[in-house]
């Protein structure tokens, strides 16, 4: 449904390549989890599947339709979704209002009260509040998830969604995805370096500098990382079995 | 049976002087649909149209020069005082002195707003000299509002002068709006707190083509335990022109705190000068702030969410000057 091709990006004042030549095709309806060491380049093939950045070279495919120029809000409307990894704030802008724009073209009715409930918030609570800095870390985080919970997506993109969410509240997370995947459809792809995330995944992508190293069943990756079998050092370390060594 | 009356006459009375293009005036600078509740003075091209006054709120013309003074008896609860002035003509420079006494222990609000319209090619000034006394233990909350329009090349020009004494124990909340038409504009504000006085101020601004806008705040925390917080947002698109200037004294035991934030755009300039003084040792004060361009982040996060790249931008600068 989704497919890179060969796609490359590299920020326009410096020489490196931040993502190199990526090969990757997600079937509609599946959950993906991507993971790999921090600055190995998953956020920025996340932007790069919304359109916040164009490739330096390669395709970028929806059903087909070379989506590689279309800007970030065609594709948006194309049922492109990504919950930021760092959520901007807004000054003056309420929950309410800012959930309503995010729920504004999805066809069906979305219920407000229930999306906070969704991710854990009481809604006579928050909607009144502004996005702003008086939030909390985690309650910014789950108010981000709600935005993109609230759109009929094809492909939702979440990054590192548990990073800041509370323990209790994490089983809640999952069932969540899990129930919008199963409602819409969506195409689920989560950032994440927790292990109970990853076991949600069909597929596990492991992205180590700017490269996917091994794409492959949850079971597979797990029993490999998790048992620390694979090093995810680029360069030769220790254990002398880095992924690019 | 006989208020009801009352109202229903001077009603009528509003309808007779004042016309369809007043009546929009009205609305822009103090949310008027009709007829205000409680105490109201209207003036309109340099003169008083209308009045009303309550048995709490007596509103009596100046003798030596123009203007009103607006008497709120101590203890009076609830009440509001509309004081509108509209100017439609072109070529008039109107001055005008009011002062306000808030009697001790009241809690009233003031709406006081200038809307111009100046269809001509003559300059259409305003300029309101605001003192207001307000006594111990009351608290005040004056919303000013200034709105501008007409195609003509008229200038439309105001200078607001407002000037606040705060007594011991006493609220002042200030909201000073001026989003739409004004072409120039200085703003002085002076107010000083007695002790245990508190005070906050906010100011949301926005100006474009041409428009040049200066505003100067200065507050004096004179009293113990006196404390004051200032908001601005202002917004510069277009060609036009912002100055601030911002001076917290702190001569007591007292918390002082400027946030003052500008979103700039295309070739405007804002130029925001923080001053801050303290003349005692337990004085504490504190200055924010920022002038940049609308956060990219934010606009992207919006086009994520289906919003083009101008709905993105009128989105945040709305909820922005709130
Ligand atoms: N706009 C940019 N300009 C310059 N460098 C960038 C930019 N965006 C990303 N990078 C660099 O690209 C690399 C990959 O960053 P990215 O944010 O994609 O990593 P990540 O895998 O999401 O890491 P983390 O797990 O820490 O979130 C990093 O080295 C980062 O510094
Ligand atoms: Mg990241």
């Amino acid at each position: 449904m989704l497919e890179l091709e060969k796609v490359s990006w590299q920020v326009e004042e410096t020489e490196t390549e931040i993502l190199r030549s990526i090969d990757l095709t997600l079937a509609a309806q599946k959950i993906y989890a991507i993971t790999g060491p921090n600055g190995g380049g998953k956020s920025s093939l996340a932007k790069m599947i919304m359109g916040v950045y164009t490739p330096t070279s390669g395709r970028i495919l929806l059903d087909g339709q070379d989506i590689t120029q279309l800007s970030i809000s065609e594709r948006a409307r194309q049922g492109i979704g990504y919950a930021f990894q760092n959520p901007p704030r807004f000054k003056g802008i309420k929950v309410e209002e800012l959930l309503k724009l995010a729920a504004a073209n999805n066809p069906e009715k979305v219920n407000i009260y229930d999306l906070l409930y969704d991710v854990g918030l009481c809604a006579q609570d928050y909607l009144e509040r502004d996005v702003d800095a008086s939030l909390s870390g985690g309650e910014m985080k789950r108010i981000e998830i709600a935005t993109v919970l609230a759109r009929n997506l094809r492909v939702a993109v979440f990054d590192e969604p548990e990073a800041g969410i509370d323990l209790w509240s994490f089983q809640k997370l999952a069932e969540t995805f899990t129930s919008i995947h199963q409602k819409y459809d969506t195409t689920i792809v989560i950032i994440s370096h927790q292990e109970r995330i990853l076991e949600l995944a069909d597929e596990i992508i492991l992205m180590v500098n700017g490269k996917i190293s091994l794409q492959s069943t949850k079971d597979k990756i797990l029993a490999g990382i998790l048992h620390n079998e694979a090093c995810l050092c680029s360069e030769r370390c220790e254990k002398g079995v880095g992924q690019n060594a | 049976m006989k208020p009801a009356c009352v109202v229903k006459d001077v009603k009528k009375g509003l309808v007779r002087m004042l016309n369809a293009l007043d009546r929009l005036m009205l609305e822009k600078v103090a949310d008027l649909h009709e007829i205000p509740q409680g105490a109201y003075n209207i003036r309109k091209n340099g003169e008083g149209v209308q009045r009303n006054t309550t048995a709490n709120i007596d509103i009596v013309t100046k003798k030596d020069q123009p203007g009103i003074d607006v008497f709120v008896k101590p203890h009076t609860q609830g009440e509001s005082v509309h004081i509108p002035v509209i100017v439609t003509e072109e070529d008039i420079t109107d001055v005008v002195y009011n002062t306000f006494d808030i009697g001790e222990y009241s809690d009233v609000l003031v709406v006081a707003g200038c809307g111009i319209h100046n269809s001509g090619s003559r300059k259409s000034q305003h300029d309101g000299i605001h003192n207001f006394f307000v006594r111990k233990g009351a608290r005040l909350k004056y919303v000013e509002k200034h709105y501008g329009e007409g195609d003509g090349k008229g200038q439309r020009v105001l200078n607001p002068k407002t000037i606040i004494e705060v007594e011991d124990g006493a609220v002042v909340e200030l909201e000073l709006v001026q989003i739409k038409g004004i072409d120039s504009t200085v703003r002085d504000t002076e107010i000083r707190l007695a002790e245990n006085a508190k005070l906050v101020v906010t100011e949301r601004l926005l100006t474009y083509k041409d428009q040049e806008a200066e505003s100067n705040i200065t507050v004096e925390l004179s009293g113990a335990n006196s404390s004051a917080q200032i908001i601005s947002r202002s917004v510069a698109q277009d060609h036009s022109r912002q100055s601030f200037y911002f001076d917290l004294i702190g001569r007591n035991k007292a918390r002082g705190h400027i946030q003052c934030d500008a979103i700039i755009m295309h070739e405007a300039t804002v130029r925001s000068t923080p001053r801050i003084s303290a003349y005692h040792s337990e004085a504490q004060l504190v200055h924010e702030a920022a002038i940049g361009k609308i956060e990219s982040e934010q606009l992207i996060k919006l086009m994520t969410m289906g919003l083009s790249e101008k709905e993105a931008e009128d989105t945040i600068l709305k909820g922005f000057l709130g």
